[in-house]
């Protein structure tokens, strides 16, 4: 396989779910029970061989800090390539106006760019999830002989729900055109905002925007140079969650619990890797009664538990009732609680007897910390 | 090399003879345990926990598991730069070199790897047993003694002395005698193959016994017998939490039982003193509309499907839709398919018990069985399938190349 350099991209809209995003970036959302956002992108990165990887930060990146750490867990401590940190470039220099787009970030790390060693590279945002294998996109990439390959998806109904790039292509798959939330999308084709191309032709992209004062990668880098390159669009035909809104996030948690769903995720292409917490195994006490969830390890339970996913750590007391919803680590559900069609952040704590209920399709949110 | 004040040996080559069939491709301590672990995670996580980071592993009987699971230690944070993990298989040396003859015999042939570090004292261990123990304390218990070895011990039931090595001691917690598996012991003091030893009298006592053509060269027969003899000031440390040696499948079916209690005596969920283990990236667990699982451990990589009671599901299992688990230890990767009953049994890592397959039922019959558990305990080969709607007797010991069916009266 030829080498690919590896661009996570998180300049990424978290508009819409910014009751899971106060303290952190989307990239580092937990999902899935013991996952955040990015590991999915990682981890389909390293499956497939990419073994440099570049994290373009953009803001509130702590927490991912900490998940990430020296790429360890993704077997990216290495001594040559491995995992970069790369910081966004509005924190740095006397940058007169306020940076809006991404092209910025890119210019700031161009020396990294300019230094790896893979003549392709991946560029990819960090809130789609799949178990996607990426050799398979630059085999198609090398096939069409094209500039830039998108890869989109027809069949997961991204274009329902906005922010989306809608992604129109010919009978060839060569992307005639591309828009960013349009008032009615052409077809249901939309990008995974994923792209493979020559590590020169980013090189390009990215100087002629910032010489231009263009800041913003897909609208100036990609969309108006459809005309002068040869972008396609890779079709993906297997399960993607976008999360880009609380009501997806809660969606697309909810569909893990379809085994189909479960396993495609996370194992058919390679295993989805994220940071270790040595937990023990679930303990089912007595009161346990557990129906169609995801549990972690180091769950504690005596309660019962419905349709939910219980992250790390987490304790479910006697009789309490977990309905519909997703807890985050170390959260503690004391006894004869009742939760309906909640999110819990991380390490809340909910006193005996409380009932919180929230509505199917708006569930509501508990901020991380909370005592209740 | 920079001087480290103790380091740990941990001698990890033996077999486990007792447990058959479930060490046939690895050693003991490689045997899982307790869902996700294996037994050699207690002996390093202590030592991680206890700040202990330089550990020498001996290697000899079926290496290749422990090698691999071991890595460079990184699980347990054992992966530095001055120290950390060494796997120590027996070598060859200029004038030849043999196998490790026992204990006390793999100790002496790595004298040269505790040298390097110049240490004061040196920890020995024995990778077969399920315990937690800050070994940090028992140092500072060795130094204020001024010991020249300190002997863990734990009491145990009268009845049972007969199984261990036992130690007499006057009220200073000093050894006066040492009974190794007495008939009539005259205390219930049981060491628990945790010593620690001045690294001079250990380098000295070691080389003596190895002058002894007799000596067979075990820390038990010889070597604490010579030291007592000659005097040595040897103490006692005494250690009143979980300890249990899964030496046989019986004590390895219930130190697992021992985990599904309400306050277990060993607690994993303790976040000071976590058990480590290499991560295998496997998701939460699944539990299905149709399972059914109550009082169990269910580990990371499971998709259960039936009902599963009394028992721990290690990473990876499979339970079917009317699949039924009782009172059993399903190792990694092992799948029960649809309808197919598991009671009162340990299933080896990988294995297959097909649709409407019956394990451990009273009268099935004795399907490749090489043997007989007294205790009841159905004991299935890793890596094998048992086909479906076969009835394997309780008590059977399950082995299989192919399958045929052994009348009773093969069974010595």
């Amino acid at each position: 396989m030829a080498s690919m350099l590896g661009i996570i991209n998180l300049h990424e809209s978290e508009e819409r779910i910014r009751e899971l995003t106060l303290h952190r970036s989307l990239a580092a959302v937990p999902f899935g029970g013991r996952y955040r956002l990015i590991d999915f992108t990682l981890s389909n990165m390293v499956n497939a061989g990419i073994h440099n990887v570049g994290v373009l930060l953009s803001d509130k990146y702590g927490p991912l800090l900490d998940h990430l750490k020296n790429g360890k867990e993704w077997d990216l401590d290495r001594r040559k390539d491995g995992l970069f940190l790369l910081p966004p470039a509005s924190h740095h220099g006397p940058s007169g106006h306020t940076v809006t787009g991404d092209i910025p970030n890119f210019l700031h790390n161009l020396d990294y760019i300019n230094k790896s060693r893979q003549a392709y590279v991946l560029i990819s945002g960090s809130n789609m999830i799949c178990n996607l294998d990426y050799r398979d996109v630059l085999d198609y990439h090398l096939a069409k002989g094209a500039d830039i390959t998108v890869v989109y998806s027809e069949t997961a109904g991204l274009t329902k729900s906005p922010p989306y790039t809608n992604v129109v292509t010919d009978a060839e798959n060569r992307v005639v055109d591309m828009a960013v939330n349009p008032r009615t999308p052409k077809g249901d084709k939309a990008s995974l905002n994923m792209y493979i191309m020559s590590k020169e032709l980013l090189v390009d992209i990215v100087d002629y925007c910032a010489s231009r004062g263009r800041e913003d990668f897909l609208r100036d880098g990609i969309i108006a140079q459809l005309g002068r390159l040869a972008v396609y669009g890779y079709p993906y035909r297997g399960y993607v969650g976008e999360i880009n809104s609380l009501q997806n996030y809660y969606k697309h948690s909810m569909e893990l619990l379809n085994p189909a769903v479960w396993q495609e995720l996370f194992f058919k292409s390679g295993l989805i890797h994220t940071k270790v917490k040595h937990e023990a195994p679930v303990r089912y006490l007595d009161g346990a009664v557990v129906r169609n969830s995801i549990i972690a390890n180091g769950c504690i339970i005596e309660g019962a538990v419905e349709n939910s996913i219980l992250f790390r750590g987490v304790h479910v007391g006697r009789g309490a009732v977990v309905r519909d919803s997703i807890v985050m680590q170390k959260s503690q559900i004391g006894p004869h609680v009742l939760l309906q069609s909640a999110i819990l952040d991380k390490d809340v704590q909910v006193s005996e007897g409380k009932h919180l209920i929230g509505d199917g399709s708006y569930p509501i949110v508990i901020h991380k910390r909370a005592r209740l | 090399m920079p001087k480290k004040e103790c380091v740990a040996m941990l001698l990890a080559g033996g077999q486990g003879s007792r447990l058959g069939i479930l060490t046939k491709k690895v050693a003991k301590p490689a045997v899982p345990f307790g869902g996700k672990y294996r037994i050699i995670d207690f002996t390093l996580s202590n030592c991680s926990n206890s700040g202990i980071d330089t550990v020498g592993v001996l290697t000899q009987y079926q290496p290749m598991t422990l090698n691999w699971y071991i890595g460079i230690g990184s699980a347990w944070d054992l992966d530095r730069h001055l120290g950390g993990v060494s796997v120590l298989p027996p070598y060859v040396r200029q004038d030849g070199g043999e196998w490790y003859k026992g204990t006390a015999n793999a100790i002496y042939q790595n004298l040269d790897f505790i040298a390097q570090y110049d240490p004061d004292y040196v920890l020995v261990l024995s990778g077969d047993h399920i315990y937690k123990m800050d070994y940090s304390q028992m140092l500072q218990f060795h130094k204020a003694k001024q010991a020249a070895a300190t002997i863990a011990v734990i009491e145990v039931p009268w009845e049972e002395t007969h199984r261990f090595g036992i130690m007499n001691t006057d009220t200073e917690n000093r050894i006066v005698e040492f009974q190794e598996k007495p008939k009539q012991a005259k205390n219930n003091l049981a060491s628990m193959g945790v010593y620690i030893f001045n690294w001079d009298s250990l380098q000295h006592y070691l080389e003596e016994d190895e002058t002894d053509p007799k000596s067979s060269n075990d820390f038990g027969k010889n070597v604490i017998p010579a030291m007592l003899a000659a005097g040595e000031p040897m103490y006692a440390y005494p250690f009143d939490g979980y300890w249990k040696d899964v030496g046989t499948i019986d004590s390895l079916w219930e130190a697992n039982m021992d985990l599904l209690e309400d306050n277990p005596p060993l607690d994993l969920n303790d976040p000071d003193w976590k058990i480590y283990a290499p991560n295998q990236s496997l998701p939460p667990h699944y539990i299905a509309d149709t399972a059914h699982v109550r009082r169990s451990l269910v580990t990371e990589g499971c998709a259960v499907f039936g009902e599963v009671e009394h028992s721990v599901l290690f990473l990876g299992v499979h339970i079917a839709p009317g699949a039924r688990v009782v009172d059993s230890v399903i190792m990694p990767g092992a799948r029960i398919e649809e309808n197919a009953v598991v009671e009162h049994a340990i299933v080896g890592e990988n294995t297959v018990i097909q649709a409407g397959a019956h394990v451990g039922c009273v009268d099935g019959e004795g399907w490749m069985m090489i043997d007989r558990n007294a205790a009841g305990i159905t004991v299935v080969e890793a890596n094998i399938v048992v086909p479906a709607n076969l009835r394997l007797a309780k008590g059977a010991i399950v082995s299989v190349t192919e399958w045929q069916e052994f009348p009773e009266e093969r069974i010595s």
